[in-house]
């Protein structure tokens, strides 16, 4: 995909430059775009790295288990084809908690394993069942404690307070995944393979 | 809502660490070890994340974003939306580290404290790279219809970035 996506800048960024006369600028962008791109990975090292480590504390004192716990309850509603599926369903669980917290090294794997574990139960072939639209539609729209990654390019920036757009991000997070969620729910609703799938 | 977010930093992390050491975990070894993680990581994306911090650079001097809002701020006016950050808005859903790029684009343009910085922070920490999660969970079982994904999720991103906006305007 990004193979397209950055083509397409790239021929996009020479017509706009040939049509609003900005070519030397154009040429001169791409050796400038490349020096900023290293800067902006080492400024922005500290703040991801120093995240990074915080979060590891609480991966090894295991206080991802105890989140995980406590959504339990919850993702069984949200997928009740999986409700009985332990091994799926503690994969989820661990998927979104590790998500929650930006441990993105040990969301994927999580997540490839709870799509594996649903798909063995899911009487569908080449379709996803509702829990496994439900699943993604968590993962696409994940709630974030600390987005590090635009707070490290906020620093970059020189943003005097990196952080102060925390609850703004938590509010947009938890409005987006509401919307998610019950749009998923809703357009599940009425299709055949909507009913509860297990035993 | 500004005392929150003053105290909320600090708060996690004395928080974790202490959490850690209750549960005699080596705290300092295991922050050492995620450093290093983090620093693995950083290196594992830097390559895609500068070709696109590039391919964006010369995207943002071509004049394509000035093109572009200026086609669509009648439509962006009509329903008040900040025109500037709808590049972001594209590219969210596709690629994190075009995101991240465009991102970085419009804080050197209109600083990361703006109202226009800090929606755009907002839009950016509250949505997904919804297409590339899909492309990723759905192609690792094999499957290749996806239903009700896409519309759900890109509902989820827009409610995202609409609030983002919402929330920058009325709460500063």
């Amino acid at each position: 995909m990004l193979n397209i996506v950055w083509t397409v800048i790239l021929v996009l960024s020479f017509l706009s430059a040939a049509v609003s006369g900005r070519m030397t600028e154009l040429s001169a962008s791409a050796v400038s775009g490349a020096d900023k791109a290293v800067k902006l990975v080492v400024s922005m090292a500290g703040t991801m790295c120093f995240w990074s480590g915080v979060m590891k504390i609480a991966e090894k004192s295991r206080l991802t288990d105890i989140m995980s716990k406590a959504m339990y309850p919850v993702l069984k509603r949200l997928m009740p084809e999986h409700r009985d599926n332990a091994r799926a369903m503690a994969a989820v669980s661990a998927n979104i908690t590790a998500n929650i917290l930006g441990l993105g090294n040990a969301a994927t794997p999580l997540g490839i394993t709870a799509m594996k574990e649903m798909k063995k139960s899911s009487p569908l072939k080449d379709a996803p069942d509702n829990g496994m639209v439900m699943f993604v539609v968590l993962n696409t729209a994940s709630v974030q404690l600390i987005p590090s990654t635009i707070a490290a390019l906020r620093q970059a920036a020189g943003s005097v307070q990196p952080y102060d757009i925390l609850t703004y991000v938590w509010t947009a997070s938890v409005l987006a995944l509401l919307a998610g969620v019950i749009a998923a729910k809703l357009m599940s609703g009425r299709r055949p393979y909507s009913k509860t799938i297990r035993g | 809502m500004e005392q929150i977010g003053i105290y909320t930093v600090p708060v996690i992390v004395v928080f974790i660490v202490l959490f850690g050491a209750a549960r005699k975990v080596n705290v300092f070894e295991g922050f050492c070890e995620g450093v290093k993680e983090g620093a693995g990581s950083l290196i594992s994306v830097a390559p895609s994340l500068m070709g696109l911090i590039v391919g964006v650079t010369m995207l943002s001097a071509s004049g394509f974003f000035d093109i572009l809002t200026d086609a669509l701020s009648p439509a962006c006016e009509a329903v008040g939306f900040p025109c500037e950050v709808l590049p972001l808005g594209l590219m969210r859903p596709v690629t994190g580290s075009g995101s991240f790029a465009v991102l970085s684009d419009i804080f050197d343009k209109y600083g990361a404290d703006s109202v226009i910085g800090r929606t755009a922070s907002v839009m950016a920490g509250s949505t997904e790279t919804t297409f590339y999660a899909i492309a990723v969970y759905y192609g690792s079982v094999g499957l290749k219809k996806t239903r009700h994904t896409i519309p759900a999720a890109l509902l989820a991103d827009m409610t995202g970035m609409v609030s983002a906006v919402l929330c920058v305007r009325f709460f500063g």
